[in-house]
């Protein structure tokens, strides 16, 4: 067999800027589709816990599909299926809702998890004390829910950021459609992937030292 | 005063309470005793209305617990609770624990509350635990904890559900001390319990729970001396 690829590594440095632009690009996506997700997955923890049957099924088959169907394929629900029926999101609007349909599933089932492991005894103990159910939920609950779920939703945050890479199957230019197009651009496309590669490892090393550290700051019990 | 009157109460089908007849007066202290499933604890709920009642009435202060204008938070305030499992609150440190209630429910500045909670957990003897987290608690320290954050908005009644039940036995006597101590104080309390020492020490009557019905209620000399009914009598040679 003979190997005879040089690496040119200097038409891809020289994008560099395009790529690190590219690469915020993918941090905003995911964290907006983790902030509407976490919204969603709450709400779609309480309705399967409390809500009302239809609702608490429809929650269900979200949750469902979710976690079982491949996140291309949810992703592809947004730009081609809704496009048999004549809706035509913006490849920004199809990965952002891919995103936080999927971030959404997840964070229910860790959400509904959450509140199960809190004791009933502690919401009775608020109670006793004279707070509403609201206060007891949101200073008793929720805030131990919130440890709980804590490492899960950072996680669900990684994986949002490795996810939208699918993007650039729809054609959006975050990380990896920047890369993409450049790469053919060129014909670098071992560089350039290989450079994106770390970019994202980077990414979710940052993302990971951070939490650590808020954890480290927020938990002290 | 606590006044219950032909109180009902039922799960489903099932009818845990029978019709129970109660008062409790300013400064008593009452033990109630039975064996467990009797309706003790839902006897407890159902008077600060943390259950829901079928049939009868409780009347606190002159207040309707379970009519429907009654704002039961502001009921409760007056009720504290101590209940068998300790429910500290995890996230918060002791202190926190007990200034929370004084702060949102009652709407204490939080000096005013931390000042409260500081004077509480001397009280009962954890003045130099207020910055631990329960975690680092044992399980009486975490019981007494319970008191002091019900004794922080400062309570008419306290009613006790067996807060020594789930205790390691040579944690048992510092939590009953706090409670020697409240009433000591004049506190009218309402302990459901298993320490039949305390009991018989401590109240000023004692009542026995059977199969949702108080068989006898009396003075502790008479109720451990010579109970009348005979279910009392074979309760009390059991636990003895
Ligand atoms: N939330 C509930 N739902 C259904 N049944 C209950 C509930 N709480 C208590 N019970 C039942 O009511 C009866 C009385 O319970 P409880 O008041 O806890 O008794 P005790 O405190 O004397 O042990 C028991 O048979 C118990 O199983
Ligand atoms: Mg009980």
């Amino acid at each position: 067999m003979n190997f005879d690829y040089t690496f040119h590594w200097r038409p891809v440095m020289r994008k560099l800027p395009d790529l690190l632009e590219a690469s915020l690009t993918t941090l905003q996506i995911s964290v907006l589709s983790m902030i509407i997700g976490i919204t969603f997955g709450l709400i779609l923890a309480i309705l399967r816990m409390n809500g009302p049957k239809p609702l608490a099924w429809i929650a269900t088959g979200w949750v469902e599909l979710a976690r079982n169907t491949p996140a291309l394929f949810q992703l592809f629900f947004f730009s081609f299926g809704l496009g048999a029926f004549g809706l035509h999101l913006t490849p920004y609007f199809i990965v952002l809702a891919g995103l936080t349909f999927n971030n959404a599933g997840y964070l229910a089932e860790n959400f509904r998890g959450g509140f199960q492991a809190v004791p009933e005894t502690q919401m009775r103990a608020a109670r006793s004390l004279g707070m509403t159910a609201w206060q007891s939920y949101t200073r008793i609950v929720i805030p131990q829910v919130f440890r709980i779920v804590y490492h899960p939703m950072t996680n669900q945050l990684v994986w949002a950021v490795l996810m939208s890479s699918l993007a650039m199957i729809v054609g959006f230019r975050e990380l990896a459609g920047e890369t993409q197009a450049l790469a053919f651009k060129t014909f670098r496309i071992f560089e350039y992937f290989a450079v994106t590669a770390l970019i994202y490892y980077v990414m979710v090393k940052v993302i990971l030292g951070l939490s650590r550290l808020i954890a480290w700051r927020m938990f002290r019990y | 005063m606590i006044e219950i009157k032909e109180l009902h109460k039922y799960f489903g089908a099932l009818h845990v309470l029978k019709g129970i007849d109660l008062n409790v007066q300013k400064g008593e202290v009452l033990s109630i005793i039975g064996a467990s499933g009797s309706g003790k604890s839902t006897l407890l709920y159902c008077t600060n209305g943390l259950e829901a009642i079928q049939k009868g009435e409780v009347i606190v202060d002159g207040v309707s617990v379970h009519s429907k204008g009654t704002d039961l938070n502001k009921l409760r305030t007056k009720m504290g609770m101590v209940f068998q499992q300790w429910n500290s609150f995890p996230h918060l440190t002791a202190l926190e624990n007990v200034a929370l209630a004084p702060k949102i429910v009652k709407g204490k500045s939080k000096s005013e509350a931390r000042e409260i909670a500081r004077q509480q957990l001397e009280h009962v003897g954890l003045g130099d635990k207020i910055d631990n987290y329960p975690s680092a608690l044992s399980g009486g320290q975490q019981q007494r904890l319970a008191i002091a954050r019900a004794l922080a908005m400062e309570p008419e009644y306290m009613l006790f559900d067996e807060a020594t039940s789930a205790l390691d036995p040579e944690l048992v006597g510092e939590v009953l001390d706090t409670m020697r101590l409240l009433a000591e104080e004049g506190m009218t309390m309402i302990c459901v319990t298993h320490e039949m020492g305390f009991a018989r020490d401590v109240s000023d009557r004692v009542a026995f729970f059977h199969q949702g019905v108080m068989e006898e209620i009396g003075p502790p000399q008479q109720i451990f001396g010579e109970p009348t009914s005979e279910h009392t009598a074979k309760f009390l040679a059991n636990v003895r």
